[in-house]
């Protein structure tokens, strides 16, 4: 029985990722998925493609991704497009801790500049009175995740990946069994995200529950992708529940308005008492979308590490097993350097940026 | 401070009227709600040059004009919370908590796409009868009317009295199953009196069976359309074509409060009890909800509803009458059943989805709802797949999955910001 160079379980975004990255590589591999290509968190995500410079590890990630992303620009199907990031200031205090971001984001070569009031009314006129200015990193831009994940996967395959649509029934050390009774021989990359756990209960996974609302079509009420500065103080916050203002123009001319985040809600039903809390947040920075029309309400969960990095690289105590998970909310963003980061170390290679920070062994069993 | 009631009734066609009298007579405070401006339904729609039929308004005054029913008009449910329903009309978005729901919530056309099908002037047949009676001018007008079932007659009767001029009516079923069907209507005598009714005032219309429109034409809007049938094919001048292809129960409110649902064809329709229970604790549902059976049969189930709802007793005359009413839903599925070929009219490039421009080429490779809408789109627009997914599972391309809020479009200061209170000063019920 002939073996494969590589099973990749799971077609998330990152697992396609992964998928369409060893195949390029010329490895002969399996995909591994039980359910629809980019139908979990990949499907829920907002797809923005952003640098968080909260922590120098996942900026170092994001930085290398966001300049592989370039490779997609012109894809129909990723509906790309470059609508800048532009954080808003509250206050005069957030306004004058824009200088330090900048210069953290510079040291890992992301441009981002510092706008006054003035500039932030011109660039986005339905904002709410009253806001300090704020930071615009005008290279970011907005995909649609799943249908990326579609493409990445459809590339995988023309290359000669088997495609299985089954789940995995057991893993061990020469490769797994799937439900259906198949056996796949060769090293396994696990990229199954809130999943992980059931197929390496040593590394946690907690998850993390996000509500999305998207309009009808309004073309130009906003322009960037617009976050409020206090978003990184919401988004690794340990609060139970928190929400944050998170809205972006899509292509269509819709706005997808985020965010909320619940740790421990298992529920995947919309809770209208979270899309009330985060409405009312949207409209405190952008009272115009009182008027507007939602078309549609949903809810993902994002998959957290111990730390809030991913896990990226060997499982621990394994040979032959491998990890490319939990990326919380920044798996689109990153799904293309985390993919070069494990399958460059499978491969013997080293990677382009330093992998110590990912690897899942700093997990204590 | 939340509105509430006894009984909340959804939909004010004839299920949900005669559930809402139902309930009132027996002293529960009822709220029947309705997103049109004017009660009655589809089948009762107010009808800008002649009103509403005689029974119709006695309907209507039977349960709205009951000192026990607020009427909301105007109004749709958005979303479902624990014990209450978040509700928005015109001006508002507002809560509404009740002890017991009935589920009207009526049927919509199934459109099954051909090419031509999104050109202006191309409707569906219930489409175009509303459009009439809302005062869409028709006169002088050629309309031609194709699709399936009895409703192809009453918006032939509607359109002509509008002043259109009736060009034909094409029927898919075959002249053996649609003369079986008119055989046994002897054992619904109102309804054989109504089809010699409407078939006595369409006299002068060409009718067929065994013929289906394959395909609109027309520049900036409909000018003919290729006509499959007996003799071959031919091209029919028109200036308007309707095509319906029969009803759908609309369930999305009943799947976002949990209920069973069962299939109904390709479809899925409300599953009830006996006395029209849903699967949900004090949640009934009435009338074509729970599968297209017509007006006899959604009157007395909503009467059922009504009573079952408030706890009265449900006289066994009246199960009795439903289950016969039933029989006749019955009959009309097994003798309008779509043939195949009416599924294979559109081809790669025809449009699937209006709301996305998707087109039936880029779902054809996907059998799951689900991935085809995450990898083309379709059905992510404003309807929320409720055309795209009807259509798509009669071709055969698996049902829509899970309904998700909001129920329609719906203003974010709704969701965002409901207000406090409403049913206490609503605008009321003026015969």
């Amino acid at each position: 029985m002939s073996g494969h160079d590589l099973i990749i379980v799971g077609a998330g975004i990152v697992g396609a990722a992964c998928a369409d990255y060893a195949t390029m590589q010329g490895m002969r591999i399996a995909i591994v998925e039980p359910g629809v290509v980019g139908g979990g968190a990949t499907a829920a995500a907002m797809g923005h493609l952003v640098a968080m410079d909260d922590d120098p590890a996942e900026l170092a990630l994001a930085h290398y991704s966001l300049g592989l992303w370039e490779a997609f620009a012109n894809l129909p199907q990723a509906e790309f497009s470059r609508c800048g990031t532009l954080w808003v200031a509250s206050n005069d205090e957030e306004f004058a801790r824009i200088p330090e971001k900048i210069a953290r984001l510079a040291a890992s070569g992301v441009a981002a500049e510092r706008v006054d009031a003035r500039e932030l009314y011109r660039l986005e006129p339905s904002l709410a009175p009253g806001l300090a200015g704020g930071m615009r990193v005008a290279n970011e831009a907005v995909v649609f995740p799943p249908a990326v994940a579609r493409h990445w996967v459809d590339r995988a395959i023309t290359r000669g990946a088997t495609y299985h649509a089954d789940a995995v029934f057991r893993l061990d050390d020469r490769g797994v069994l799937l439900h259906g009774g198949q056996r796949l021989h060769g090293p396994v990359l696990l990229a199954t995200g809130g999943a992980l756990p059931s197929l390496l209960p040593g590394l946690p996974v907690r998850l993390r529950k996000g509500h999305l609302v998207i309009t009808d079509r309004y073309p130009g009420v906003i322009r960037h992708q617009l976050l409020e500065l206090g978003y990184a103080d919401s988004a690794h916050g340990g609060d139970a529940a928190s929400v944050a203002f998170n809205v972006q123009p899509r292509p269509t001319g819709q706005i997808l308005i985020g965010s909320s985040r619940e740790y421990d809600a298992v529920d995947t039903g919309v809770s209208m008492e979270m899309i009330r809390r985060m409405l009312e947040r949207s409209f405190h920075f952008l009272p115009r979308l009182r008027e507007l029309d939602a078309i549609r309400l949903w809810t993902g969960f994002r998959p957290v590490s111990v730390d809030g990095l991913p896990y990226l690289g060997r499982a621990p105590g394994r040979d032959d097993v491998w990890v490319a998970a939990a990326h919380e909310g920044l798996g689109v963003t990153t799904s293309l350097g985390s993919a070069r980061v494990v399958v460059d170390q499978i491969l013997g290679r080293a990677p382009a940026i330093d992998p110590t920070p990912y690897d899942p062994s700093r997990v204590q069993p | 401070m939340v509105d509430a009631c006894d009984i909340v009734v959804v939909g004010a066609g004839p299920a949900g009227l005669a559930a809402a009298e139902a309930a009132a007579s027996h002293g529960k405070r009822v709220v029947l709600i309705d997103s049109q401006p004017r009660a009655g339904g589809q089948v009762w729609r107010h009808d800008a040059l002649h009103g509403q039929p005689r029974v119709a308004m006695d309907a209507i005054r039977a349960a709205a004009g009951n000192a026990n029913v607020t009427y909301l008009e105007g109004t749709q449910v958005v979303a479902v919370e624990p014990e209450r329903l978040l509700l928005q009309d015109a001006r508002r978005g507002f809560h509404l908590a009740y002890g017991a729901l009935v589920l009207a919530t009526g049927a919509r056309e199934l459109l099954l796409p051909f090419p031509g099908w999104t050109l202006p002037g191309v409707t569906g047949a219930g489409g175009l009868q509303a459009l009439a009676k809302q005062g869409w001018p028709l006169r002088g007008k050629r309309v031609l009317i194709a699709g399936s079932g009895p409703l192809l007659f009453a918006a032939a009767a509607t359109a002509q009295r509008h002043g259109a001029h009736v060009v034909g009516i094409h029927e898919q079923a075959g002249a053996s199953a649609v003369h079986r069907f008119a055989a046994g209507l002897w054992r619904w005598p109102g309804k054989l009196a109504q089809a010699a009714r409407l078939r006595l005032e369409l006299a002068r219309v060409p009718y067929r069976t065994g013929s289906i429109v394959t395909t609109a034409e027309g520049d900036h809007g409909v000018s003919g359309a290729h006509v499959r049938g007996g003799q071959g094919d031919e091209r029919i001048e028109c200036d308007l074509l309707a095509v319906g292809y029969g009803l759908l129960p609309q369930v999305e409110l009943a799947q976002l409060l949990g209920c069973a649902l069962e299939p109904e064809g390709a479809h899925a329709r409300v599953q009830v009890g006996p006395w029209q229970a849903t699967s949900q604790p004090r949640v009934f549902a009435a009338g074509e909800a729970c599968g297209i059976g017509g007006i006899d049969c959604a009157r007395v189930e909503g009467h059922i509803a009504g009573l079952a709802a408030a706890g009265a007793a449900v006289p066994r005359a009246l199960v009795q009458r439903r289950d016969r009413a039933r029989a006749f839903a019955a009959s009309l599925r097994q003798h309008f059943a779509l043939r195949d070929d009416v599924r294979g009219l559109a081809n790669d490039d025809t449009t699937i989805c209006r709301c996305e421009d998707v087109s039936l080429g880029a779902v054809r490779t996907h059998t799951d709802a689900r991935e085809a809408k995450l990898a083309t789109r379709c059905g992510m627009g404003a309807c929320q797949g409720r055309i795209c997914g009807g259509a798509l599972a009669e071709l055969g391309h698996g049902p829509r999955g899970g309904m998700r809020p909001p129920l329609f479009p719906t203003r974010l200061a709704t969701l965002g910001e409901p207000v406090l209170s409403s049913v206490s000063d609503t605008r009321g019920y003026t015969p």
